[in-house]
């Protein structure tokens, strides 16, 4: 079973916001939705917004999710995290606002995120009247068939997430994962998006330091803790503490929460290594 | 309270198996191939469960080589026919057989084998005309499962095993599903190979056994000492061998009992099929497994539905990609060309001679809860198809 933070399974549990907003005929507000993927993938969401038209504020969001629990949970929390923002703060919202507001996915599982993110940017732009472009209509565009993803849209999850190789473009766009036969396109995609020169080390630790601090609310939460001790290259050495130091599943905590969240929020190629 | 129903993923230890191996731990640790006789009370003691299992299926005991598991034996069984017949070159197995089998497939494709991978219709079923298309003068091995682990469908192996003699190749059943829930007669039968593996049914991990009809030829995939006649070096696990001949004993004492095993089945589908609306039984209609169904609960998705079960306390299993680092869903479930609707929300119950009718009953209770509780959240649901893309995908064994 995946080893799922505290916050997804209360979302999955008790989602809210579930279902859908009618549109009541009231002239100061607008119903918008937007819906990604398709049955055939496995996921999909329909999500409803209700903006206030004069302010441009989200003051209702529901949403319609198939999928597994942590698309559930993206979903429930994308629709708290929006309601009351106006659309151009809501748009700033990424994939990885979704992910750490849920404590962190499982990296196989970072394609629920970016599901709530596209539906979200759809709902807006179907408001505004912005046409999507519609790759999936057009077989030529698109780079992977079985899963329906056109070059575009890797590239800006790619450059968003600062993705580094195909299994990683598998787990937040499916992209890759049916027949196989798009990875090695997909790897020139990956080997075209040259990200900005790399961050000094000073850099580097700052950014270790403010992850890990993000992350010790929800270890403290379970009584237990964690603190940076040093940095050798890739390697982030950190102490557990608390009931992460003695708990039999501190090697979950360890390589599913932390060195997770280090690789998608600092660097792919950290380890983390308790001392 | 656990409801354990995925009895195909592995069952419990039978406390009697585990009564029987325990003195093979403490009291009775010599080496079996010991001449001493503390190690020849041990080996007598394999050489029994050695006849346990052989009267299990119908088997001779010296056609019975012990391995680790039902992959080591169906590994050993395609690679020792293909030295068999060094210069024949194809093999044909099915596009829904374990892991072991396909990956080693598509290994022994890399090194220049041939290999047709035979479709299955809707059913779960074989068409043997398919089969008798593919076989050639070429063909070395033909590997079929007996019974499928996913939705206990039981292919017809005496008949695919007569058209494979024709060819003159060899022919090899993973049974690991089958053995110890239908009866299984080797004496007379077609097959030259067939695996097994004692967790299924009651025994520990970590054994199981090859059966390798006398005559047949034979190639270890183990080379080491003299152990099981010079077919599978390394020292005997006798602990885990003794659990397997008495578990071996115990199915063939249990077996008329797999009739109300059967009765528990049927009764959850019939009860989830009045009580569910859009669910269907993947394999209705093919013979299968007593104990296994697997139910499809169409615009659902399977993790969902196994994860507010495991709050239950009831444990099952999923096709769903979900559940696996894979993105596609079952391999089996695509290959019988069920719609997407299906396959993403199916699950597999699994029952044993242990299962109880207060559990199905409890199952019942739960289980139209959650499927509603899922639809309600779902795009998809009844009321509302519009948005519903069944993209179906050519299933090519990757």
């Amino acid at each position: 079973m995946w080893n799922y933070s505290e916050k997804v399974l209360e979302l999955f549990y008790h989602p809210r916001n579930q279902g859908v907003i009618e549109d009541q005929g009231e002239p100061e507000y607008a119903v918008s939705r937007g819906e990604v993927g398709s049955i055939a993938c496995g996921d999909a969401l329909r999500l409803h917004l209700k903006i206030e038209i004069a302010s441009d504020k989200i003051v209702d969001a529901k949403f319609q999710t198939f999928g597994c629990t942590s698309a559930i949970a993206s979903s429930s929390a994308l629709t708290e995290m929006v309601k009351g923002l106006t659309l151009d703060e809501a748009l700033a919202i990424t994939n990885r606002d979704i992910a750490n507001y849920l404590g962190g996915l499982p990296e196989q599982k970072m394609h629920c995120s970016v599901m709530g993110q596209e539906a979200l940017e759809k709902a807006i732009y179907n408001y505004r009247g912005i046409a999507l472009p519609e790759h999936e209509e057009d077989e030529g565009s698109l780079v992977c068939t079985c899963f329906g993803v056109s070059g575009e849209r890797l590239r800006k999850v790619i450059k968003e997430n600062r993705l580094t190789t195909a299994e990683q473009v598998m787990s937040y766009v499916k992209a890759g994962g049916g027949c196989g036969s798009c990875l090695s396109v997909i790897d020139d995609i990956l080997a075209s998006c040259h990200f900005p020169a790399g961050m000094t080390n000073l850099q580097k630790i700052n950014k270790i330091q403010t992850t890990l601090e993000s992350l010790r609310p929800y270890l403290q939460a379970d009584g237990g803790d964690v603190e940076l001790f040093d940095v050798e290259n890739d390697r982030v050495l950190v102490i557990l503490k608390g009931a992460c130091g003695s708990c039999a599943s501190s090697l979950d905590t360890l390589k599913g929460l932390i060195e997770e969240r280090l690789r998608q929020e600092v660097l792919a190629s950290l380890t983390v290594e308790a001392v | 309270m656990t409801i354990y129903l995925d009895n195909n993923a592995t069952t419990q230890v039978d406390e009697r198996v585990l009564a029987a191996m325990l003195p093979y731990l403490t009291e009775f640790y010599g080496n079996p191939s010991s001449m001493h006789r503390f190690g020849g009370q041990v080996a007598k003691a394999v050489q029994t469960a050695r006849e346990q299992l052989a009267d299990l299926i119908g088997a001779l005991p010296s056609e019975i080589i012990f391995t680790s598991c039902g992959t080591e034996g169906n590994n050993a069984a395609i690679r020792s026919a293909l030295a068999t017949f060094p210069d024949r070159k194809h093999i044909i197995t099915t596009q829904v057989e374990h892991a072991c089998v396909l990956n080693l497939c598509k290994t022994l494709e890399k090194q220049g084998y041939r290999v047709t991978y035979l479709s299955v219709d809707s059913r779960g079923m074989l068409d043997l005309m398919e089969l008798e298309a593919a076989l050639t003068g070429d063909t070395a091995v033909v590997s079929t499962m007996y019974a499928n682990n996913e939705t206990g469908v039981i292919f017809p192996v005496e008949q695919i095993g007569a058209l494979v003699k024709s060819y003159g190749a060899l022919f090899h059943v993973d049974a690991v599903q089958a053995v110890g829930k239908i009866p299984i007669h080797l004496q007379n039968s077609t097959i030259d190979f067939l695996t097994l593996s004692g967790h299924k049914f009651h025994a520990p991990k970590g054994v199981g056994a090859l059966f390798v009809r006398r005559g047949v030829r034979f190639r270890p995939l183990l080379i080491g000492g003299h152990q099981e006649r010079n077919r599978r070096g390394g020292t005997e696990n006798v602990a885990g061998i003794v659990g397997l001949g008495q578990a071996a004993l115990l199915a063939q004492q249990h077996l008329a009992q797999m009739q109300s095993v059967q009765a528990l089945r049927d009764h959850l589908e019939a009860s989830v099929l009045r009580t569910i609306p859009d669910t269907v039984v993947n394999g209705q209609g093919s013979p299968r497994l007593p104990n296994t169904t697997n139910i499809g609960f169409k615009y659902i998705e399977g993790e969902a539905i196994l994860l507010l079960l495991d709050r239950e306390g009831i444990c099952a299993s999923s096709g769903s990609a979900c559940t696996s680092d894979s993105l596609e869903p079952s391999h089996v479930l695509r290959a019988m060309g069920l719609p997407y609707s299906v396959l993403h929300g199916s699950i597999r119950f699994s029952l044993s001679r242990y299962t109880t009718e207060a559990e199905v009953e409890q199952l019942l209770a739960v289980l139209p809860g959650i499927v509603a509780q899922l639809r309600a959240l779902s795009p998809f649901n009844a009321a509302d198809q519009g948005w519903i893309e069944e993209r179906t995908q050519a299933v090519v064994p990757k």
